[in-house]
């Protein structure tokens, strides 16, 4: 199967005008496309003990026991994951540190601390970006934008979340013992770094990122702060819808389309948005927050944060990718946008979801 | 503008409505069940130690007792915080571990705990009452209200 970089397929064409669009559907063309072909080089997931006895546990690079990995405090934990992931990924891709032009991470904390002072360690010309769960995709697309462009060479891209901080900032202190509704998820305690490089003979063999796609904030009006994967799947609608028709690549050339943190009420109601638009989603759709952990780990829902979709993303679907088992994999990670302040003013919860393409080296060959 | 709004609202109603009926519900029965056993059970355990401080001096008044028992049980339940044990049981109980007032010594214990990485003053001296300040703020201002109401009835 040729690699389809054509033109566009418009809107007007074929069967989309039968299926119905969104609300606030624009036909604004919103696929970047990268013809300079960047790849993801080197790449390094770092979990806690929870996230590694779950169902894709055996992927992971690195398994960290304890909570607090010898640090002080859960934040300085975090950074340290942080920074094994980062160093990890740069080794990974045979490079040293001195060899990154850029780096582009973001996390959950306020001000991107831990993203911030990790950065400051590692001494590299540094983009905070904020994206919620989303961070992963967010930081990939730019980093591929960047490199595609030709402004840099190597770009690592980055994004951690801790389950002690991240309820610290968002909920109830850990040994409050707080009762969670059936709906809520997990904040994955973990950390990802990919590095993305620019194609070149030595790079042929790695996973290269063909498009990308900007997620539009999406809002439907849901306002409870346990029930994220509600709020979050309208805006993983949006983007996959705009995907499917503006990308040319059907439900069926992806061998994958993994979204970041629905869990598993969220995916449900995806794909039940995802119908009613008229694309059934199949066996080839996952969600990351819903395979994450095991039933029997008492989740609720699943895992959410940076990490979760970052980690399974950069051990797991890199794995396939590297060994071309998977062509051609959709990865939109999802973000919900709100603060504690802003849900208890009574607003509601923006979601916003970004998608890359990525495809095995193998692509296009069989 | 007025349409789209109004139909971005229809929209959200309708989506609200389709989540509500695929959100899965906490089981109430269950629930009721659960902090009732827990709850039911801290308060005997209270009234055992009651029962026992009343038996080692029979002479000591009854406002003292219940005094001692409270000190006790608010021990314990900073302890079992400490231990890292009360908050499954507080998971598993709901507000029958949040109302006695073990419930309110865990969430005073948790907070401080967890604040503790930002110092004595502006980690768990501010934060301390994150988690009980509105039980404190609403106690006093429905006691001050019952006790007005109790003056203006006695008054008549």
């Amino acid at each position: 199967m040729a690699i389809k970089h054509s033109e566009p397929l418009s809107m007007n064409d074929s069967n989309i005008d039968v299926l119905p669009p969104p609300t606030g559907y624009s036909k604004r063309p919103r696929v970047m496309r990268f013809y300079n072909t960047p790849r993801i080089i080197g790449r390094m997931s770092v979990v806690g003990e929870k996230e590694s006895k779950g169902p894709v546990g055996k992927y992971f690079h690195k398994c960290e026991t304890d909570d607090k990995m010898g640090e002080k405090t859960f934040e300085r934990a975090e950074i340290r994951m942080f920074d094994t992931a980062v160093r990890g990924a740069v080794r990974d891709a045979r490079l040293n540190i001195e060899d990154v032009d850029l780096m582009i991470s973001g996390d959950l904390l306020n001000q991107m601390t831990t993203s911030s002072y990790a950065a400051r360690d590692i001494g590299v010309p540094h983009i905070g970006i904020y994206g919620a769960c989303s961070t992963m995709t967010e930081g990939l697309m730019m980093s591929a934008a960047f490199v595609d462009a030709g402004y840099f060479t190597n770009i690592v891209c980055a994004a951690s979340s801790h389950f002690a901080t991240a309820e610290r900032q968002f909920r109830y202190p850990l040994e409050y013992g707080c009762q969670r509704p059936p709906y809520a998820q997990w904040t994955v305690t973990g950390a990802a770094a990919s590095v993305v490089g620019k194609n070149c003979k030595q790079t042929e063999r790695f996973p290269k990122i063909v498009m990308a796609i900007p997620g539009l904030i999406t809002d439907y009006g849901v306002n409870d702060l346990n029930n994220m994967g509600a709020a979050m799947a309208p805006a993983a609608m949006d983007t996959m819808f705009t995907l499917l028709t503006q990308s040319g690549f059907n439900v069926d050339d992806f061998d994958m389309i993994v979204t970041g943190d629905l869990g598993k009420l969220g995916s449900d109601i995806l794909r039940d948005l995802m119908r009613e638009r008229g694309i059934k989603l199949g066996q080839n759709y996952i969600d990351c927050g819903n395979i994450i952990y095991d039933v029997e780990q008492k989740c609720y829902q699943g895992g959410s944060g940076c990490a979760c979709s970052a980690t399974i993303f950069n051990s797991f679907i890199m794995d396939k990718l590297m060994s071309g088992e998977f062509k051609r994999i959709a990865y939109l990670a999802t973000g919900a946008l709100m603060s504690t302040q802003s849900c208890y003013q009574g607003e509601t919860i923006p979601g916003i979801s970004h998608a890359v393409v990525v495809e095995s080296p193998y692509c296009g060959e069989d | 503008m007025a349409e789209s709004t109004n139909a971005v609202k229809a929209r959200n109603d309708r989506y609200n409505k389709y989540v509500e009926t695929v959100t899965p519900k906490t089981s109430i029965p269950k629930a009721l069940f659960h902090s009732f056993v827990v709850g039911g059970i801290t308060c005997m355990i209270g009234q055992g130690i009651g029962d026992i401080v009343m038996l080692i001096s029979p002479s000591m008044p009854k406002d003292m007792v219940s005094n001692i028992t409270s000190m006790i049980l608010v021990t314990v339940a900073i302890l079992l915080t400490g231990l890292g044990v009360f908050d499954v049981i507080a998971r598993q109980g709901g507000a029958g571990s949040f109302l006695p007032i073990t419930g309110f010594a865990n969430a005073m214990a948790s907070a401080s705990m967890e604040f503790k990485t930002e110092g004595l003053i502006f980690g768990t001296s501010v934060k301390l009452f994150s988690v009980v300040g509105p039980v404190v703020v609403n106690g006093i201002v429905w006691s001050s209200v019952a006790g007005l109401l109790n003056l203006w009835i006695m008054g008549m």
